[in-house]
């Protein structure tokens, strides 16, 4: 960890330097977990990829203030964050103006092809109880504002403190303490029911 | 203890509660909030399955291919990187972890200092350059205050074992006169538009304040978080090789004035 902070330094320092190709092994370092984070947050893979391009073109024309940043890393994924929200807030009001039954299924979510791989051979009713449940979680994600999915995301999936979410939120960190906790307490209104019912068919066997 | 509200137990599910010991014992006697612990848990877990798609190895390469036409050409600076006079005085290997933080800071810093003179007199080059030597000393010193007192936060800790509070009243006292002094340099540093030394001053300003806001006998939780704040911003790093730096220059022999400039800039060229 601290001999890739130690080389994203100089690759900083040489880009700064006017060396561009140093930018390179930064992006190459860090966009699959730029990926996952923007993928949490969008729900789908066209948005994530162009979260990912976005934040790394930020991060190239906004080097000179990152001199005063501690770790690159964190500081992209702060940039894709951020733009994730703008893009989230935006896909939204598209989507308000959008009609209804614009996208096939019955949810109106988009499939990944990749969530829908089970984690081992499944039973039918595994199989139907898996993806119930994922139908669900989506869907209480995307009932979340963009803000909330961010906070939830970057704190229970990228183990952000609250200050960075602060930062990437805009606000104080109360109020992105309090975004974090509103969040879970909307996703749990949201599902627990299900994983309640799922942990019941569990109990009693009829899950594998 | 009453029951821990819902927020109380997810942030405790979090890891975010001051006094977790006391949630933790809490919990060890109720078996109603151990119960809802566990739903909350259990709806934590359920997230946490959710697959995300793998992008594949080469994942990067193809965000570098695709944002690599876009990326502006950028302006080599004359203190290219692993030359000009700071990778003279840091070792190698301190000067790598510096990086970025470092050279952008004090070349601004100092280089918008020196290049600003013009060929003054030589009477008027005598008093300039005392008058910058005073500053750079005040300001070192200033810094070297500044350390010590976030050092000094960062060894900080209860006097016994039953102890729950620490006291941090000089810490706190020492933050509200540094601040003061702070906000005079930054002040100075902003008129002379070295925007380097504005920044490093400005975050200073923001962890004195949170020390000077705290109270004077801090829980070591909230210490921890003062502690945090003050990691986050990597400022005693960065106050730190600043320091050193002003300190150097204020122990370094006069600059001699040559007609078209200083000689220490000539030196800072690669």
């Amino acid at each position: 960890m601290e001999a890739t902070g130690h080389s994203d330094a100089i690759a900083v320092e040489r880009t700064l330097a006017g060396d561009r190709d140093a930018f390179r092994v930064l992006v190459e370092r860090h966009s699959r977990n730029v990926f996952r984070l923007a993928y949490r947050m969008t729900g789908n893979q066209h948005d994530a990829e162009e979260v990912v391009q976005e934040a790394f073109l930020r991060a190239y024309q906004k080097l000179s203030q990152f001199a005063a940043r501690a770790n690159f890393g964190t500081w992209v994924y702060r940039i894709a964050a951020n733009y994730a929200i703008d893009r989230m807030r935006q896909r939204k009001s598209e989507d308000a103006q959008r009609e209804p039954a614009g996208r096939p299924g019955d949810d109106g979510i988009e499939r990944d092809p990749a969530s829908l791989v089970p984690d081992a051979a499944p039973s039918p009713e595994r199989l139907a109880q898996s993806e119930q449940l994922a139908v669900h979680m989506r869907r209480a994600l995307d009932e979340l504002t963009p803000a909330e999915r961010t906070a939830f995301v970057m704190r229970h999936w990228g183990g952000s403190g609250i200050e960075e979410i602060a930062d990437a939120l805009k606000s104080s960190t109360s109020a992105a303490k309090n975004t974090v906790f509103r969040s879970v307490q909307k996703l749990r209104r949201s599902l627990e029911p299900f994983v309640e019912r799922r942990g019941q068919a569990k109990a009693m066997g009829t899950e594998l | 203890m009453k029951h821990p509200n819902e927020e109380e137990l997810i942030a405790y599910h979090g890891g975010e509660v001051l006094r977790r010991d006391v949630v933790a014992n809490h919990l060890t006697d109720c078996p109603e909030c151990r119960a809802e612990l566990e739903r909350i848990d259990a709806v934590l877990a359920a997230l946490g399955t959710m697959p995300v798609p793998e992008p594949g190895d080469d994942y990067g390469q193809r965000v570098w291919q695709q944002i690599a036409p876009r990326l502006p050409e950028r302006r080599a600076r004359w203190w290219s990187f692993g030359g000009g006079f700071t990778a003279g005085w840091l070792p190698p290997r301190r000067w790598a972890a510096v990086g970025a933080i470092a050279a952008v800071v004090m070349v601004a810093f100092l280089a918008g200092r020196l290049t600003k003179r013009v060929t003054p007199e030589p009477g008027v080059a005598d008093a300039s350059n005392v008058r910058e030597r005073v500053l750079i000393m005040a300001v070192g010193e200033h810094l070297g205050r500044s350390e010590m007192v976030l050092v000094e936060l960062g060894n900080a800790g209860p006097a016994n074992a039953k102890q729950k509070e620490v006291n941090i009243s000089s810490e706190r006292h020492r933050a509200e006169d540094l601040l003061e002094e702070n906000r005079l340099y930054r002040q100075t540093a902003l008129e002379q538009g070295d925007t380097g030394l504005v920044n490093v001053l400005d975050e200073l300003e923001r962890v004195l304040l949170d020390v000077a806001h705290s109270p004077r006998e801090v829980t070591t939780a909230q210490l921890e978080n003062i502690r945090e704040r003050i990691d986050s911003r990597g400022i005693l790093f960065k106050v730190r090789v600043v320091g050193e730096e002003l300190q150097q220059r204020a122990e370094s022999p006069a600059p001699v004035v040559k007609q078209n400039g200083s000689p220490k800039l000539e030196r800072n060229k690669t």
